[in-house]
Order: C-alpha cells, then sequence, then structure tokens
C-alpha cells in the first residue's frame, strides 16, 4: 500500500520527460566537447596560420602538402614502426601470459588479475619514471650486468629508441592482457578438445582453433597498444634522445611550441584516418566471427 | 609437471617485469643517499621534504578538487547515458553508442587538441575551468562503460513490474536504479577520479599557468631529473592507487554477487 501511495504522490509527469532529460543531458555534452571539436580540428587543418593568429581564413591545403616533406613522413614511418614493434612484443609476451592466467585455478585468478589491474590503474607517467632509475646508466640492469660480468662498462640505454620500445611495452602490456583475458576465458573448451580428439596437433589446435576464436581479443589488444603508443609523447620524451621525435612529440610542438595549428591538425587528420581503418578493420573481423558463431 | 612450473616461471617472470621497477622506486624514496645507488640507510628525510614543499601541496589540492568535481559529474552524466542506452530505443542510439567507443578509443592528444581549439575559440580561458569541462569528457565514457555493463545483468521485469504499480520513470529511476547500481557507480567515479588524477596528455594541452596540477607538475620534476623526492612523491601516490583499487575491485564484486 505504502509504496502505491508514494507514486500516486508526486506530480504526474509526462512519463518521458526523464528520457528527453537524460538523453538531451549526453548528447548535448558530447555534441559540445567532442563532435564540435573534431570537426573545429578538421576545419583548422585547412585554415593557415600566421604570427598574429592562431588560425585564419584563407582555406588551404598548403599543411597537408607540407607533410610529403621527407622529415614528416620518415617520423610517420619511425612512428608506426616504434609503435608496431611495441605492439608485437606485447602481443608476444601478453598473449601466453593471458592464456596461462585464463586457465588457472580460480582461486588463483582473482589475485593474478588484481596484480595485472594495479599497473593499469596506476599513473603512466609514475611508471615511466621508474623505467629511468631501472635503465640509467649506473641503474639496476647496468649494475646487474656489470656485477655479472657480462659487460664491462654501463651499457648507455636510456635516451634511445629501445628505451622508448621498453617503455612503450612496459606501460601498455597490461592493455594487451586485458582484453585477451577476457576473450580467452570464454573460449569453448569443447572446441579444443574435439580438434584433438580429430587428431590435430597443438600447433593445428593452437593454429586452426585456439587464434581465430581469439581473435577479437588480439585486435583490440592491438589497437588498445598501438595507438597510444603513437602518440603518448611523454615516453620518448623522457626516455628517448633527442633525436626519438615521435608522432605525438610531433603534434604537441606544432601546438605548444612552433605554434603551428593548421600543421599539427592536419597530423591529427591523417592520423585519426588511420584509426578509422584500423577500426573498420576490427569491426568487419568481429562482425564474421560473430556470423560463423550463428 | 614440467609444463605447469614452465607456466609458473613464466608468469612470475612477468610479474617482475611489472613490479620491479615499481619495488626499486620505493626502495630508493626511503635511501638516504642523494645521487647514488648505494644504500645509505633508511630514512624519511625525502618524505619530509616532500612535506614541506608548499607548490606541491598547491598542486595536490588542485589535483583533489578537480578529480573530485570532474568525477562526480561524469559519474551523473554517465550515469544518465548508460541508464537511458539500457532501457531506451531511440534514434541515434546506435550512434551513441559508437560515440562512447570512439571516444575511449580516440588518442588522448587528439582529445587534448581539439578542446585546446575549442576553449581559445570560445575564449574560455585555460585554468580551472577548461581543466573540469576536459576532465569531464574524457571520463564519462569510462563511466558509460562501467555502468551499462552492470545494467546488463538486471531483470528487465522488474521495470514492468514497476510501470504496472504507476511508477514513471523518474520515480523508477530513482528507487529502483539508483539503489541497485550504487556500487557501479562507485566504481566509476574512482576510476573517473583516477583517471583524472592521473592525466597528462589532455591536461598538458589544456592547463593554464594559473592552476598547477599534480600530474603536469610531476612531469615538469621529472623532466628535470631523477631526484629523491619525486620518488618519495611516486611511492605515496602508488599507495593511495592501489588503495583505490582494492576498494573498486571489492565494490564491483560485491556488486556482481549481488545478482548472482
Amino acid at each position: 500500500m505504502r509504496t502505491i501511495k508514494i507514486f500516486k504522490g508526486t506530480p504526474m509527469h509526462n512519463g518521458n520527460s526523464f528520457k528527453f532529460f537524460s538523453l538531451s543531458t549526453i548528447w548535448l555534452w558530447l555534441i559540445i566537447f567532442s563532435l564540435i571539436p573534431y570537426a573545429l580540428v578538421t576545419l583548422a587543418s585547412f585554415l593557415s596560420h600566421d604570427e598574429t593568429h592562431l588560425i585564419h581564413l584563407p582555406f588551404s591545403l598548403s599543411h597537408y602538402a607540407e607533410l610529403s616533406d621527407p622529415i614528416y613522413i620518415k617520423i610517420f614511418q619511425k612512428s608506426f614502426y616504434l609503435a608496431g614493434l611495441s605492439t608485437l612484443i606485447c602481443l608476444v609476451v601478453g598473449y601466453p601470459f593471458a592464456y596461462i592466467i585464463a586457465r588457472a585455478k580460480s582461486s588463483f585468478k582473482h589475485l593474478f588479475v588484481l596484480l595485472i589491474i594495479i599497473p593499469f590503474w596506476t599513473s603512466a607517467l609514475i611508471r615511466t619514471y621508474s623505467m629511468i632509475t631501472i635503465l640509467k646508466p649506473k641503474g639496476i640492469v647496468n649494475s646487474l650486468l656489470l656485477w655479472l660480468g657480462v659487460i664491462d662498462k654501463p651499457l648507455p640505454m636510456l635516451f634511445s629508441d629501445t628505451a622508448v620500445v621498453i617503455g612503450l611495452v612496459y606501460n601498455l602490456l597490461p592493455f594487451m592482457i586485458l582484453p585477451l583475458l577476457t576473450n580467452i576465458e570464454r573460449l569453448d573448451n569443447r572446441l579444443i578438445d574435439a580438434a584433438r580428439d580429430l587428431g590435430a596437433g597443438r600447433l593445428t589446435t593452437f593454429r586452426k582453433i585456439i587464434i581465430p576464436l581469439t581473435m577479437p581479443g588480439i585486435l583490440s589488444g592491438c589497437i588498445l597498444v598501438f595507438l597510444p603508443a603513437m602518440t603518448i609523447f611523454y615516453i620518448p620524451d623522457l626516455l628517448g634522445g633527442s633525436k626519438s621525435i615521435l608522432l605525438g612529440n610531433l603534434i604537441q610542438n606544432q601546438f605548444l611550441i612552433t605554434q603551428n595549428w593548421p600543421l599539427g591538425s592536419a597530423i591529427s587528420i591523417i592520423f585519426m584516418l588511420v584509426l578509422i581503418a584500423l577500426l573498420v578493420v576490427y569491426w568487419r573481423s568481429t562482425r564474421k566471427e560473430r556470423q560463423d558463431l550463428l | 609437471m614440467k609444463k605447469h612450473l614452465t607456466s609458473s616461471a613464466y608468469l612470475v617472470l612477468v610479474f617482475l617485469f611489472f613490479y620491479i621497477p615499481i619495488a626499486v622506486l620505493i626502495a630508493y624514496s626511503f635511501n638516504e643517499a642523494q645521487y647514488s645507488l648505494l644504500w645509505k640507510g633508511f630514512s624519511l628525510r625525502w618524505y619530509g621534504e616532500l612535506f614541506l614543499d608548499t607548490d606541491l601541496w598547491v598542486a595536490v589540492w588542485h589535483s583533489l578538487v578537480l578529480g573530485i568535481m570532474s568525477a562526480t559529474i561524469a559519474t551523473g552524466i554517465g550515469l544518465l547515458a548508460a541508464v537511458s542506452l539500457y532501457r531506451y530505443r531511440f534514434m541515434g542510439r546506435q550512434l551513441l553508442y559508437g560515440l562512447v567507443f570512439v571516444l575511449i578509443l580516440c588518442p588522448d592528444i587528439v582529445m587534448g587538441i581539439s578542446l585546446l581549439i575549442l576553449f581559445s575559440i570560445s575564449k574560455v580561458s585555460l585554468g580551472f575551468v577548461s581543466l573540469l569541462l576536459a576532465h569531464i569528457t574524457f571520463c564519462v565514457p569510462f563511466v558509460v562503460i562501467t555502468v551499462y555493463g552492470r545494467m546488463v545483468s538486471f531483470d528487465e521485469y522488474i521495470f514492468e513490474a514497476a510501470k504496472d504499480l504507476g511508477a514513471n520513470d523518474w520515480i523508477i529511476f530513482r528507487s529502483i536504479i539508483l539503489p541497485l547500481l550504487w556500487p557501479a557507480m562507485l566504481a566509476g567515479w574512482l576510476l573517473s577520479f583516477t583517471l583524472s588524477l592521473d592525466d597528462v596528455m589532455i591536461s598538458y594541452f589544456v592547463a593554464g599557468p594559473g592552476f598547477e596540477i599534480l600530474p603536469l607538475k610531476i612531469y615538469s620534476m621529472v623532466r628535470l631529473g631523477i631526484k629523491p623526492e619525486i620518488n618519495a612523491l611516486c611511492t605515496v601516490i602508488f599507495v593511495f592507487t592501489l588503495l583505490l583499487v582494492v576498494f573498486s575491485q571489492r565494490l564491483l564484486k560485491k556488486n556482481i554477487s549481488h545478482f548472482e
């Protein structure tokens, strides 16, 4: 009785006023702070700039033309290479790791998952800083190698591309492991057993059953590692040498140092196009998987 | 048995990779020595110096205010979005859903520059307001997926029953959705709070000189080189993050068992 009274006592709104309120809140927010800003970046990439104005008319394609300069092409190539290498290392290290954890006894599993989530939540800046402590000439890796007699003078690991890749892998590995883990956990064991019963070897089972079924996890992990790897400007900034300019640093420089916003926008737009292409590949491949399951 | 050993060894190895750098950092924060790697005895000296650094306290205070405000507002907006996505079929639902995912995937740097252009065109001065708006924007999608993920396990008949008893959507929201969802909301809030406290990429573009925040302060300290005070500061932040993670994991677990 009491509940009915409460319901009666409230003024009778149009049943849909809540719906209207929620939807307009979220749409307004996303339009003002996401769609319009992205449109502005696109627009800015086609505008000009001079010393007094950050962006102004007339329209021009010169910034896109400028990107064909070998300097920029080299930076794009290098970013792709280092980000791709980091993604590959994350996949090779992360896949068996996720596989073992997904199949671990459930009593341990909670602990293992917690141990991956902690670095995932810890500030990437702090973790990058901790890498400096490890890699510096008098750091722990060099001291260990010296003590073992493997080397007789400290390796210059810090401020190199190697350090950047180590830093990227260290920071982004959890982003590879977590989607893989979710995917491998859902793997139907009966399919593996069936393949083995039908005479497939370990390798064949892995190649023909396990890999295709975990492809969505592999792809989302790769996307989650690759995209930030291209753009986290503070990792090359802190771990790389002065030559380690990657895409993220390039965009950052255009906006905050040389103040060439249209060029910075054009670089971002090209990068976003690559991102969209990757997402389309991802979406298509998961759709195929969904259809196969049906 | 041999296979089991190999797997365990592999797990240990990867976990060591994750934790050794942080462990070394923590160990050095207690080292008396200023420059050398050698252990010169246990000391709380660097924590003491941190405590006396008033600039740092200002940045911490700014970050906490910013984190609490942006997490709270983002949780509100994200909650409304998740509830709408779950309960209603409306025009553009797929688009909204897609947009949330695009925002999560969208590289921070692109969000940073796009908001910088927006603020500069609309003459919003860079400082607290621009940071707050930016932080809310990048937190909302994470709240949406945290809350939506929990709502999927709801029994839909509960809404039908409430409607039959005469409840409108406001009452359903207040009397059914909020009480059932608070653990997921709190988890979303904590995630947003952590994201806000840790963000460098976006804040770097939309921060102004008048309002210094902790991650940017740490970034500028780190760029100048290694100092024992930074080790101490990072240790404090790491322990704080650890507490938040354990707390939020408990919440989510409780939340799941609630529905089982």
